[in-house]
């Protein structure tokens, strides 16, 4: 028997796959799909403190092996998650789920955690301070050492849950701000979020994207997101939740293997709404292919 | 929702770049008139949305228009499998409560039409279709309308076949107590100000996922903010906001 069970900070996860934020709303879509227990978590859709209609349309465009968004975190806000999404997803979800809270201030993003902290269902509050496609805030905490370690700071003063912080690539240095991050409480890193990119229609002469730009995800960053997850393991000591392109059994041990000790699937429940429970499905099998037995043992076996 | 392989059985092109497609597979997913497939292609990442032209127990037919690198690719399969999800969107609610329906489609929005109108003439009602197109060279459907017993009115904007105009130049003398309409969203605008009964807009708009996961065709209605994938693509003239 092999074992693939993993930790993050005291919650044990019986698999290291979660869908990420953004790909699965707040799950019982896909819980009409398939039972949705078989996954180690899944981080809900980013939360707000006010209801976001999020940008113009279209937000989205395609790329080779992958794709751009521009949703702009269309969410119902904090209030509304906790009323109505929460309750539905406990019908048809038992486990921890991960709450991924956006903002566009401190202030923001210490009222929307600390409601969530109140929340039996919430395992890991994860605070996207990288979301490409709002402005004035979002990725300008994640861009700079010092706002990230301030937002991280403000946060875990009000709640007692692991706080992962979500990185942006779209940075320079991805480590100095992990390291920020880690040093002001942070439980855990989550990174990759999309990196930043464009397409520009020929017939039109105009971007695709009606924001112009958007986040660019998908299989084609795999080996950005790998590079990124590898060199923040080196850098910080607690556990790293790893993305960015991954869409099979594979994908997921060569990002333990550069450090991740749980692995979040995007772009692929995109296209393939079963690619997760395939993946839990088809991972035993991968193991024992590469001698694996227990998935613990492989984290950061790169290094 | 349903993912499931599909057989080509025959794609043939019926007028300038537009073809129909008969795939043979599971369709007991497909429940409404006006709902959508998606079809994984090879080498593209995201998968192709698109309408129901008319389907049974086995089989679903599409009409599409070759518009890019993914209908490009569809055009040129004769035969093969593809990997495609079923039952996707609400589709158009057969009412009970009308005797006459009125149905405007415009280019590739007249397909979605088609299977609705037999099931609105199996319920009794009379209908009557008018199908828009840039020009003659495009038009398709109108036999196939007219053999379901739909009185099927063709305009072209060029006026080289049937009512030269858009659809709704050739709406005032026809009596009807509800609508259905498919098209580009000029036209659907249009029709919103041309008509005065209630009636259902199918609308179209660039999707990720096509099952509602991504938020990535989300508009915004009177009753709330809808995904076109989801939610849609049918909404009621009552909640449109332009």
């Amino acid at each position: 028997m092999v074992d693939l069970s993993v930790n993050l900070s005291g919650l044990e996860l019986d698999n290291p796959i979660i869908p990420a934020s953004g790909t699965f709303g707040y799950g019982h879509d896909f819980a009409e799909l398939y039972d949705i227990n078989i996954l180690g978590s899944f981080s809900f859709k980013g939360t707000t403190k006010d209801e976001r209609f999020g940008n113009p349309t279209p937000r989205i465009a395609e790329c080779e092996a992958g794709m751009i968004n521009s949703v702009g975190l269309q969410n119902p806000g904090v209030d509304a998650v906790i009323a109505d999404e929460l309750p539905k997803l406990k019908k048809v979800f038992d486990k921890k789920v991960i709450a991924n809270v956006g903002g566009f201030s401190i202030d923001e993003y210490v009222h929307t955690c600390a409601l969530l902290d109140k929340e039996d269902q919430v395992g890991i509050i994860e605070v996207n301070i990288s979301c490409p496609n709002v402005h004035g805030g979002g990725m300008s905490f994640g861009t700079n050492p010092s706002d990230a370690a301030s937002v991280t700071e403000a946060v875990k003063k009000v709640t007692t849950k692991p706080v992962y912080i979500k990185l942006s690539p779209n940075v320079t240095d991805i480590t100095e701000i992990a390291k920020a991050c880690e040093a002001s409480g942070a439980d855990g890193i989550s990174l990759i979020n999309t990196l930043l990119g464009m397409r520009i229609n020929l017939k039109t002469k105009n971007p695709v994207i009606a924001n112009k730009m958007g986040g660019f995800s998908g299989k084609a960053i795999f080996p950005v997101a790998l590079r990124m997850v590898y060199q923040v393991y080196e850098a910080v000591s607690v556990p790293i939740i790893g993305m960015g392109g991954v869409s099979s059994a594979d994908d997921v041990i060569e990002m333990m293997l550069a450090g991740a000790s749980a692995v979040q699937i995007g772009a692929a429940n995109l296209v393939d709404p079963y690619v997760c429970r395939d993946i839990i499905l088809a991972l035993p099998d991968t193991m024992k292919k590469y001698g694996i037995d227990n998935l613990k043992n492989i984290i950061g076996g790169a290094h | 929702m349903k993912q499931s392989v599909f057989k080509i059985l025959s794609n043939e092109k019926i007028a300038d770049s537009v073809y129909r497609m008969v795939l043979k597979g599971d369709t007991s997913h497909i429940t409404a008139s006006g709902q959508f497939i998606n079809i994984k292609l090879d080498g593209l990442f995201l998968r192709r949305p698109i309408s129901v032209y008319d389907y049974d127990e086995s089989t679903v037919t599409i009409i599409y228009k070759v518009v890019g690198v993914g209908t490009e690719q569809l055009s040129g399969m004769s035969e093969g499998e593809l990997d495609i999800l079923t039952g996707l969107g609400n589709g158009y609610t057969v009412s009970n409560d009308t005797k006459s329906a009125l149905l405007l489609g415009g280019g590739v929005g007249v397909p979605p039409l088609y299977n609705l109108a037999k099931k609105l003439v199996a319920v009794g009602k009379t209908v009557t279709a008018v199908l828009g197109f840039n020009s003659k060279c495009d038009v398709f459907g109108e036999d196939e309308f007219s053999d379901l017993g739909v009185k099927t009115i063709i305009t072209t904007a060029d006026g080289s076949y049937g009512i030269k105009g858009f659809v709704t130049d050739a709406i005032s003398e026809i009596e009807y107590d509800e609508f259905y309409t498919c098209g580009p969203e000029p036209m659907l605008k249009a029709v919103y100000d041309a008509t005065s009964t209630s009636g259902q807009f199918s609308f179209e708009e660039r999707m990720g996922c096509g099952f509602g996961a991504c938020m990535g065709c989300s508009c915004k209605t009177k009753y709330g903010n809808k995904r076109i994938c989801k939610d849609g693509p049918v909404l009621v003239k009552e909640e449109i906001i332009w």
